[in-house]
């Protein structure tokens, strides 16, 4: 299992992701060699599956990002698979998420504006299978969105 | 809005996949050379489109089996200050992300714990404890996929 070192490792590059091997070895108190060892295990592992980079859709010119929330029919058992296969056909879709809950899948959608926004909803939203109920949450600001594990 | 072409969303959808691919083998995916490559990255970089990286982490075998999405609406507005609760929010290293939404809900959380107990403790100790803090709604995780969107 991880000891202290690799917490500290991984804690280090949640916050700075693009650091120089030098500088995570320097702050994690090792050395370079190591710290490229013990990176090495946690690809092995599974643990570390990687690295990507965000992309800030407002500056693409997507000023409107959306929650769309689903209950869907379940009496239909199909439901949930057709319902996603057609949700990963709209292009302006940016995350697809299933739920245990009163909610079964959110979408987080992106728009340029209110009326392209609206043209997605009638036109490709609505169009989707087996949607029992649906509600929207607006983004207005984003607070925190580092996704750091509490290591 | 029209300065970027083809080639950049070829270069962001190959960088939200694998951050880590240096500028030489992207431009031989994209038939790019070298330099063209690197110039185009860094002219992304400085208008914020690319807006960092972020490692990833399986959280299941770091050992946090639960991710739940809060739904959360302030119960005093007006008499709470919404600064109190987004500072209070924020701070807990359980909550991934909090986004300020219009809607059925105020914000939305996204929390992660150990477990469903460790998730009860969370939600009594830290959620509920919050200033101004009124009905919660809580849906557990099950799937989660990133799809590249628009580009």
């Amino acid at each position: 299992m991880l000891d202290d070192l690799d917490r500290r490792i991984l804690r280090f590059l949640q916050s700075d992701p693009a650091a120089p091997m030098a500088e995570v070895a320097e702050r994690c108190q090792s050395q370079p060699a190591t710290v490229a060892r013990r990176l090495e295990r946690l690809k092995v592992q599974g643990i570390l599956r990687g690295q990507y980079a965000v992309i800030d859709w407002a500056v693409l010119g997507y000023a409107v990002e959306v929650s769309l929330r689903f209950t869907l029919d379940k009496t239909n058992a199909k439901a949930f698979d057709e319902f996603l296969t057609a949700a990963r056909e709209i292009r302006q879709v940016i995350a697809i998420q299933t739920f245990l809950g009163r909610v079964d899948v959110r979408l987080s959608v992106i728009a340029k504006d209110m009326a392209d926004y609206q043209k997605l909803y009638r036109n490709e939203i609505l169009n989707l299978p087996h949607i029992l109920e649906l509600e929207a949450l607006m983004h207005v600001a984003t607070l925190k969105t580092a996704e750091a594990l509490p290591l | 809005m029209t300065r970027w072409d083809d080639l950049d969303f070829a270069l962001l959808r190959a960088l939200s996949q694998d951050a880590t691919q240096s500028a030489g083998s992207l431009g031989r995916f994209l038939s790019l050379s070298q330099p063209a490559t690197w110039r185009r990255i860094k002219r992304l970089q400085e208008a914020g489109v690319l807006a960092g990286r972020r490692i990833d982490l399986d959280a299941e075998a770091l050992g946090f089996g639960v991710t739940v999405f809060l739904g959360v609406k302030l119960a005093t507005k007006g008499r709470v200050s919404l600064e109190d609760f987004e500072r209070a929010v924020t701070a807990i290293p359980e909550v991934q992300t909090v986004q300020h939404v219009l809607g059925l809900y105020d914000y939305r959380l996204r929390v992660v714990a150990r477990d469903i107990s460790d998730f009860e403790r969370v939600l009594r100790r830290r959620i509920m404890a919050l200033p101004g803090v009124g009905d919660v709604e809580a849906n557990v995780l099950l799937s989660e996929e990133r799809v590249s969107g628009p580009l």
